[in-house]
């Protein structure tokens, strides 16, 4: 094929593929030069491209806001928690459906599969009456609990599909020497299934990171709420304030970027884990 | 006599057979404890809310049977969500299928080295990795009357009038939209592509040698090799996109005057502005009924795949 290409091709490829990156990537850089401008120059008409006013300032000034770091206190301990939780649940539950045949197998796994297909705002009424009957609104743990019914479906499927490509003769092999299940598991499967389980850990923090609407419904005061919440709730108090609105939205997507870009093949394969079979 | 003998044996000795067979549920159980906990009370509590007089407010609702799924029905903001739902969707998801095909199909190519489209894939999923808010807030900016998207209308000629897309009843459910399909469709891109890079060279090989051109090649062996992906990404996105809730919330709230009220904006403000929350809990219901009839569609054809 690649003799026959005639020779309009790499040019009109590289055209789109250009035109595909400047859709994608423009609003981005648009965000971030933005966010270093002062207030004054962000819908300035003509727009200004490249301030010469840049500077840190913004960023400088949601640094030294207590209020606003708090929102990333928040965000890295839930996702944490919600990480550990999930791994250490969606391990065990991997093992059981990639180690044993059982009644009801088919079952659980399509009914695991199907929580994907459940809305959350569906939830979110019952969530609340148990939040507030079990005492836990306006905490941490009412976040955690909520966050793992979207974080383990997917955890486990991935986890399972990992397992399943580890040979059986692996943990097999410690129970021949008198190890129990537990340790075969724990010995052994873990730290081989190691790359799977970074893929899926990274997976769960960035759903927890990112998540939304729970975080604003669960949590009534600033001191227990998270990043995507904490922004949007700067878009009401500060109206004219873009460049640290930008400024803040710009450090709160650095987590899952840099984990995105050092772990890229990590993400796609968990990306692409609900969907394509290989 | 019984119990001394089975003394004897090593203890737990009995229980073997049960445990043998117990072991893959005490593995689960954490899981089933979560899934009874969190799906299982919460679908019923729901269901049961949509059936009584104001819960929650009220600490002894009363049943009212049928009563909140006629006010429901018959609410033309009901409507009017429903309506602005099925716009929504149906145009985000054809959207993220043709942006996602497109652009894998793009990286998917043998002109350019690998390296160098590793480094437009990386720029191509960037709008997936932004947490709804801030994809929020970054449209807000462009889309501001004052905004580079109306500057760049104006210098190309296309448009003069400082459009606010966002608090224009004509443009807001677009804008929103366009927003949806812009954060959404790297998740069609890259599952597409490992489709794409799945599919084997010898089909492409032998329909060339046939004679199919390139285009009678897309439709006649990449569409029907893509398919079970496509209906999974497809199932998967439409009720994804039922409930995409931060964009809408966070630039328009639904409005104005309603023209971006969907039915997670309606269910969300139904119970947490107008605290009616058996009639959220109605419409709730309602796109529950929907979404589990998709949801069985999805998961008997992920289940056959397997």
């Amino acid at each position: 094929m690649n003799a026959k290409r005639k020779w309009y091709t790499k040019p009109l490829l590289g055209l789109g593929l250009l035109l595909g990156a400047t859709f994608a990537g423009f609003p981005i850089l648009w965000m971030i030069a933005n966010s270093l401008k002062p207030n004054s120059e962000i819908f300035a008409w003509p727009p200004v491209w490249i301030s010469p006013n840049s500077s840190l300032e913004p960023y400088l000034a949601v640094f030294q806001d207590p209020a606003k770091m708090r929102f990333f206190f928040n965000s890295y301990l839930v996702s944490t928690i919600v990480v550990i939780v999930t791994l250490a649940i969606s391990i065990l539950a991997a093992y059981a459906f990639s180690r044993f045949d059982f009644p009801g197998k088919m079952v659980i796994n399509a009914l695991i599969i199907a929580i994907q297909a459940v809305p959350p705002i569906t939830l979110l009424i019952p969530y609340m009456a148990l939040v507030v009957a079990l005492r836990l609104y306006n905490t941490y743990t009412a976040l955690v609990l909520t966050y793992l019914l979207f974080t383990l479906p997917y955890a486990i499927l991935m986890m399972t599909g990992y397992m399943n490509t580890l040979p059986k003769d692996l943990d097999e092999a410690v129970m021949i020497d008198g190890g129990s299940r537990f340790r075969a598991l724990w010995n052994v499967l873990v730290p081989t299934a190691l790359p799977g389980i970074v893929a899926v850990g990274m997976f769960t923090f960035m759903r927890a990171w990112n998540e939304y609407l729970f975080a604003l419904t669960l949590t009534r005061t600033n001191e227990m709420r998270t990043v995507p919440v904490g922004i949007s709730l700067l878009m009401g108090q500060h109206a004219y304030q873009w460049n640290q609105m930008l400024a803040m939205s710009v450090i709160g997507s650095l987590p899952v970027l840099l984990l995105f870009l050092f772990f890229q093949r990590y993400f796609i394969a968990g990306m692409t884990a609900g969907s394509v079979k290989t | 006599m019984r119990d001394a003998v089975a003394q004897r044996q090593p203890r737990f000795a009995r229980l073997g057979p049960v445990l043998k067979h117990g072991t893959p549920y005490a593995y689960l159980s954490p899981t089933l404890l979560l899934i009874i906990l969190l799906l299982v009370v919460p679908i019923f509590l729901v269901i049961k809310y949509s059936f009584y007089d104001n819960v929650i407010i009220n600490k002894n609702p009363v049943w009212v049977g049928l009563e909140n799924f006629r006010i429901i029905l018959r609410d033309s903001r009901f409507h009017t969500a429903v309506r602005n739902t099925l716009i929504f969707v149906s145009v985000s998801v054809v959207g993220h299928l043709v942006l996602g095909l497109s652009f894998a199909l793009l990286l998917n190519n043998r002109v350019f080295s690998a390296r160098t489209t590793g480094i437009f894939r990386v720029v191509y999923v960037l709008p997936w990795m932004f947490t709804g808010a801030v994809i929020a807030i970054l449209w807000q900016m462009m889309l501001n009357p004052n905004g580079i998207v109306n500057y760049l209308l104006s210098v190309t000629g296309l448009s003069d009038a400082k459009i606010a897309w966002l608090s224009s009843r004509k443009y807001a459910l677009g804008a929103v939209t366009f927003m949806n399909i812009w954060a959404g469709y790297p998740f069609f891109m890259v599952s597409i592509l490992a489709g794409l890079q799945g599919i084997s060279e010898d089909l492409y090989e032998a329909a060339a040698i046939d004679g199919a051109n390139a285009v009678q090649q897309f439709f006649r062996i990449t569409i029907p090799q893509l398919k079970p992906i496509l209906i999974s990404l497809l199932t998967l996105d439409f009720v994804w996109t039922i409930f995409q809730f931060d964009l809408i919330w966070i630039t328009t709230g639904g409005g104005p005057l309603y023209a971006t009220e969907t039915l997670s904006t309606y269910i969300y403000k139904q119970a947490f502005s107008r605290f009616q929350y058996s009639q959220a809990s109605v419409a709730a219901v309602l796109v529950l009924i929907a979404c589990t009839v998709i949801a069985i569609f999805y998961a008997r054809q992920q289940v056959a795949r397997d």
